[in-house]
């Protein structure tokens, strides 16, 4: 129940620095850097522009308006005019600017995305299932969103104000660089506390981000929860554990807001402290120094100038640091190693039915529990094994070997002789299919999720298919036919119902070897009647390994492999393991008992 | 996930994009927020007066620290005043304003993440509280996006309000000084004003509907994202990664092309907020000048405008801020109050309560549809106290319905129900659940160890789990490394099928109901331990139970069997009995085929 093992992003991690994150950040998502110098070019140069705009205005006060002097229209009216034209290029060149950064953040952003869905989708199913869905979501969904505001506002930002400040302090050195160091060294402390908040804060907002995650992980079971929350009355329950996380969430991020309240008084309290020093400086140093008064008055003027891209600065470091925590967060997910990597060049299995072969085939989990354990069976192209055990004796594990869902930790698994690990991915796909017992099916209608079998066929092939298996009646009988919409889940068809699409879904494929983890001893009489004959039928032609519940498909194949405590402890046809009278036939004996109680 | 069918839901049609009209709803929308935490959002505004004021006197002192103490000291005749006190000057107001800033920042901040988390209770209540059906009616993603994104865009437009309002006090004080000084210059201030208004409203008017647009494209994401993730064991045995990383693709573009959308209006609305003070500033300059030549106003007064000017830039960048947010929130809120909405709210819960014991089942002519797709009709039986019953039906003959209708998930259209003494609708339903429970054929695991997905919060001893796990052959659980300890996914993904099944049943069991129903609850079980469990079930309670039957032996476990065909229930008795009924035999037949 710990977070860290809800959140794929979190485990084993250590916090990293702001500069880490971002560098690390920059590499994954090139897309950032490209064009990005006339981007900053247009920032720089529009940061310049509204540098000019009040000095410019200053000077045509100074030196227009003195009070005491004869006023100077025309010196005035040339100044404003310039002026004018400087602020409507520093208009064009800001419109440059942020539409270039709309471009590459919205494009970035998108192939982060992108990446990280990708990257989750190529991790092994172990991986998933130590995390909460609602978790991982939110980091390809909300994480990203958090991104969106630095990119699109707080990058340019850091830019112009920087550039400000930058072009502020050289004006100022030009006017007085004693006046300057003095200022400088009044803001000198605020560096290390900057730094000292800045870290806080990050560490604060990265901890938001994970309470994000499990309010999302909240919400995601109390919808997917629904049905069960509502029989059992438990929504008040429900509710206590929500609003737990909603409020934990919302403790976590008025903690990071305490930091971003008080990072704009360092600057205006520093920045007073800058304006004293330069009072006092200049009273005292005025012979030392030789200081004019037009000198002070310029340098008053340009620390008052000063505080305006010190405050933006301490708003958009509060957004950066929101930001670098969401990209921390789907940067640790990117970096989750994939398990199972396909081979480049990978062998091409021929069409038709595929055999395979296992030898001293082992599996392990990562936590050293052993679930298969030398595993020795060669099954020929095109015969009809039935796989029985026990809950837990390892034959589901075996199923996934068989499709690669993960890769034995020792031994080796051959498809029609070629080593699994050498199998060309797509070709692999398309030659060894399961049908998995959790008969999930996407949200759309019956035919879409058929064709998720082979996207490429047509509306004919997929009826070909139901004709072939013999399902035209069941079909006939759903409410709209093939365009009957599943549901979420496919919640709105039987457990039954789901199976008999996935079967479909199996035939239109066509794989060489078929591996069916039989999910329904109990579904309705139409449906499994429908099942019945269209697994007799789906078995035609090619090889079948069936994770067997049902008395009838371990009678009739060729092979049956028992499986016991992680081994394979018996192999042959069912007439020969009957008389050996061990394992099999006890799991017989007590199946027959049970199933034939009419006869 | 197509677009075109659900566009016109979002709030895209025209009439509701007249920026007058979202100003007023936004309006509305502060003034909701603002009412939730009156006191808080005091204290971000006073913070935001503070500083507003402290900005003025600020450049006071800075006029002072000229006047008094830097020309002076050029000037060796003038006296010059105390360096002391303006450095505390500076220094203290310096303090006070931050701490304004710090106030309204805080608080302000407070202000926005109440109402936040006020949003999310509030949708986490609508979930759990509305109906199924309601609650199914969405992909699970939409709901997900509306408790994250849509709730934080729709109080964005709180976070520069404080500073929005402190800064009209600003705003009105800065017009009256400009005022004494001389009209003319007034008169170009306030043009400022109408043109930051006319931008905004330009801004607004283009900036709706793809707003609403991206409120849809993130929800259309994030259902992607969560079903896809959902499936992943399917993604993978289908090897549809690139698959879905397009469908990812697709809806990720769409969400690109809107943002952008609204990035290139921004491109041009910001920079303008940021130009127009900057061009009234010196137009005030140029036409001060002029007034100065013509003799109507003194250097002095130019000056003070000019001042008085630039602190009105300020607040009009702010406003300028907050009409921005406005319209985005505005379009956030539209889609949340649709999530608020209940169709059919369920009707009240009776008070009445249930004796410890096997209760009385009965259904009473009900009649139950979906749209115009009727389900159940005159559907009447009775099931009596302690009574072992199989329903049989096809697919779609309303067997789900029936569960779902008795324990109050769905109401009736027409007929009634009655539960031990009583009709269904004045039964307490925290009593009902209690004493009826039901084992449906998904089978949901809360992310949380065994026992308490058994227990589910309720009052119960170890023992009595151990007992009713050993009737659902759950006690595999003893087995395991972790025991009942163990901790399972949200689906409880580490358990196979069967595995999770029969912890459902246990969870059923567990608290003695008087009423059980197991609804295809067994179908992934395999058949040997199906007849045991339906055997230990038989041998040891004494509950009226509901079966419903596929498999042979199961039907013969029950004393009676109901036939349900095209939503009633056809014929009633045993086994033998129903065989003379030809739609039965048809349908059991293929049991048998099965057995063969």
């Amino acid at each position: 129940m710990t977070s860290e093992a809800d959140d794929l992003s979190e485990r084993d991690r250590p916090s990293q620095s702001a500069f880490e994150i971002l560098r690390k950040g920059i590499s994954t998502t090139p897309k950032l850097k490209k064009g990005l110098a006339l981007t900053a070019l247009a920032a720089v140069l529009s940061a310049c522009g509204q540098l000019a705009i009040p000095i410019l205005i200053r000077v045509a006060i100074d030196r227009g308006l003195q009070p005491g002097q004869q006023p100077r229209p025309a010196f005035v009216a040339i100044s404003c005019l310039i002026t004018a034209c400087i602020i409507i290029l520093v208009f064009v060149l800001s419109r440059l600017t942020f539409l270039r950064l709309v471009e590459m953040t919205e494009g970035t952003l998108f192939d982060l995305r992108i990446k990280a869905f990708e990257h989750v989708h190529r991790l092994s199913i172990a991986e998933h299932n130590r995390s909460r869905l609602g978790t991982t979501v939110a980091r390809v969904t909300s994480d990203v969103e958090q991104l969106a505001k630095f990119f699109e506002w707080g990058g340019m930002s850091w830019i112009i104000n920087g550039t400000l400040l930058i072009g502020i302090v050289i004006v100022m050195a030009a006017v007085s660089w004693q006046l300057t160091i003095v200022a400088l060294l009044a803001f000198l402390p605020v560096l290390p506390l900057v730094k000292w908040i800045q870290k806080r804060q990050l560490a604060a907002y990265s901890m938001l981000r994970t309470r994000v995650g499990e309010t999302f992980g909240e919400f995601s079971e109390a919808i997917s929860g629904g049905q069960t929350i509502r029989l059992y009355g438990l929504q008040k329950n429900a509710k206590k554990k929500l609003f737990n996380a909603i409020e934990i969430q919302y403790k976590a991020r008025m903690k990071a807001v305490r930091f971003f309240a008080v990072l704009f008084t360092l600057g205006d309290v520093f920045g007073a402290v800058a304006l004293s020093s330069i009072a006092v400086a200049a009273v005292t140093q005025q012979q030392t120094w030789d200081l004019e008064l037009g000198q002070v008055l310029a340098f008053v003027f340009l620390v008052t100038l000063m505080t305006g891209p010190i405050g933006h600065l301490s708003e958009i470091l509060d957004q950066t640091q929101i930001a670098l925590a969401g990209w921390e967060k789907i940067l640790n997910l990117l970096e989750i190693p994939i398990e199972i990597f396909e081979p480049s060049n990978g062998t091409i299995l021929q069409a038709g039915p595929v055999s395979v072969q296992a030898t001293s085939l082992c599996f392990a989990y990562g936590n050293g529990d052993t679930v298969l354990k030398d595993i020795n069976v060669s099954i020929p192209a095109g015969i009809k094994v039935a796989v029985v055990g026990e809950t837990g004796s390892g034959k589901t594990t075996f199923a996934k070997l068989l499709v690669r869902l993960a890769d034995p930790s020792s031994g080796s698994l051959k498809l029609n002789n070629v080593e699994m690990q050498n199998v060309d991915a797509q070709s692999r796909r398309g030659a060894a299919r399961m049908v998995p017992q959790d008969g999930f099916l996407f949200n759309t209608d019956v035919q879409t999720n058929i064709l998720y079998g082979k996207p490429s066929a047509t509306e004919a092939e997929v009826i070909a298919s139901v004709r072939s298996l013999g399902l035209e009646e069941w079909v006939g009988l759903l409410p709209d036919g093939l365009k009957t919409q599943v549901g979420e889940r496919g919640e709105s068809l039987s457990v039954g119902e789901r199976q008999v699409v996935a079967l479909i879904r199996a035939q239109l494929a066509d794989p060489g070897l078929l591996i069916l983890d039989e999910a329904t001893s109990s579904v309705d009489p139409r449906t499994e009647k429908a099942l019945t004959g269209a697994l007799y039928r789906l078995a035609e032609g090619r090889t079948t390994i069936s994770i067997a519940h049902r008395l009838s498909t371990a009678e009739n194949a060729d092979l049956i492999l028992v499986f016991d405590g992680g081994k394979l402890v018996e192999q042959g046809s069912h007439t020969e393991l009957l008389g050996m009278k061990k394992k099999y036939a006890n799991l017989h004996a007590s199946w027959v008992g049970n199933t034939r109680l009419d006869r | 996930m197509t677009t075109p069918a659900t566009e016109d839901d979002d709030g895209t049609d025209v009439g509701s994009s007249a920026a007058g009209k979202v100003l007023a709803e936004g309006a509305r929308l502060c003034l909701t927020y603002v009412k939730r935490c009156k006191a808080i959002f005091s204290i971000a505004v006073l913070g935001a007066a503070i500083y507003g004021v402290l900005l003025v006197v600020g450049t006071e002192v800075i006029g002072y620290a000229t006047d008094e103490i830097l020309i002076p000291t050029f000037d060796s005749d003038a006296e010059r005043g105390s360096l002391g006190w303006l450095v505390a000057a500076l220094i203290g107001i310096s303090v006070l304003r931050s701490s304004g800033v710090v106030m309204r920042r805080y608080f302000g901040a407070m202000t926005t993440e109440r109402n936040n988390k006020h949003l999310r209770r509030a949708l986490g209540e609508t979930y759990l509280d509305q109906s199924i059906t309601d609650l199914k009616a969405r992909p699970t993603g939409e709901l997900l996006a509306h408790a994250d994104t849509d709730v934080e865009v729709s109080t964005m437009l709180l976070q520069p309000l404080p500073f929005t309002l402190g800064m009209f006090v600003l705003a009105a004080a800065a017009s009256i000084s400009l005022l004494s000084i001389d009209i003319w210059l007034l008169g170009v201030a306030s043009l400022v004003f109408p043109a930051t208004w006319l931008a905004n409203r330009i801004f607004t008017q283009k900036v709706i509907a793809p707003a609403s647009k991206v409120r849809k494209a993130v929800g259309d994401v994030t259902a992607v994202v969560h079903e896809s993730l959902d499936g992943a064991l399917v993604v993978k045995t289908l090897g549809r990664e690139a698959d879905e990383v397009q469908r990812l693709t697709e809806s990720a573009d769409r969400l690109r092309r809107t943002r952008t959308q609204i990035g290139r209006l921004r491109a041009t609305f910001e920079p303008t907020l940021d130009t127009l003070p900057s061009l009234g500033m010196v137009a005030v300059l140029a036409i001060g000048a002029w007034r100065i030549s013509d003799g109507n106003v003194t250097t002095g007064q130019v000056i003070q405008a000019m001042i008085l000017f630039q602190q009105l830039a300020f607040p009009i960048r702010i406003i300028g801020f907050f009409l921005e947010e406005n319209a985005m929130s505005v379009v956030a809120a539209r889609r949340l109050k649709k999530a608020f909405k209940v169709s059919a709210p369920l009707a009240a819960a009776g008070t009445e309560t249930l004796d410890k014991g096997p209760l009385i089942i009965e259904f009473n002519n009900v009649t139950y549809g979906y749209g115009n797709q009727t389900v159940l009709k005159d559907c009447s039986f009775q099931i009596d106290k302690g009574e072992i019953v199989a329903l049989v039906g096809e697919t779609g003959s309303g067997k789900t319905t029936i569960a779902q209708l008795l324990f109050g998930l769905i109401e009736p259209h027409r007929g009634s129900i009655k539960i031990g003494n009583y009709q269904l609708p004045e039964i307490n339903s925290e009593i009902l659940r209690e004493h009826i429970s039901l084992v449906s054929q998904e089978t949901f695991l809360f992310a949380d160890d065994l026992k308490q997905n058994v227990k589910l919060y309720r009052q119960i001893d170890n023992s009595e789990v151990d007992k009713h796990a050993k009737t659902a052959q759950a006690d595999f659980v003893n087995e395991m490394p972790g025991r009942w300890e163990t901790l399972v996914g949200e689906r409880g993904v580490t358990l196979s099928g069967g595995q999770r099944q029969r912890i459902a049943i246990t969870r059923a069991l567990v608290g003695d109901p008087g009423f059980l129903m197991l609804d295809d609850s067994t179908s992934a079980i395999d058949p040997i331990l199906e007849g045991e469990i339906l055997e230990a079930l038989r041998k040891n309670l004494s509950t009226t139970t509901l079966v419903v039957a596929h498999r042979l032996s199961t039907i013969k476990l029950a004393k009676r069997v109901l036939f349900l065909h095209q939503g009633s229930i056809v014929a009633s008795g045993s086994h033998e009995e129903l065989l003379k009924n030809s739609d039965y035999t048809d349908l059991v037949k293929a049991y048998e085929r099965d057995s063969k």
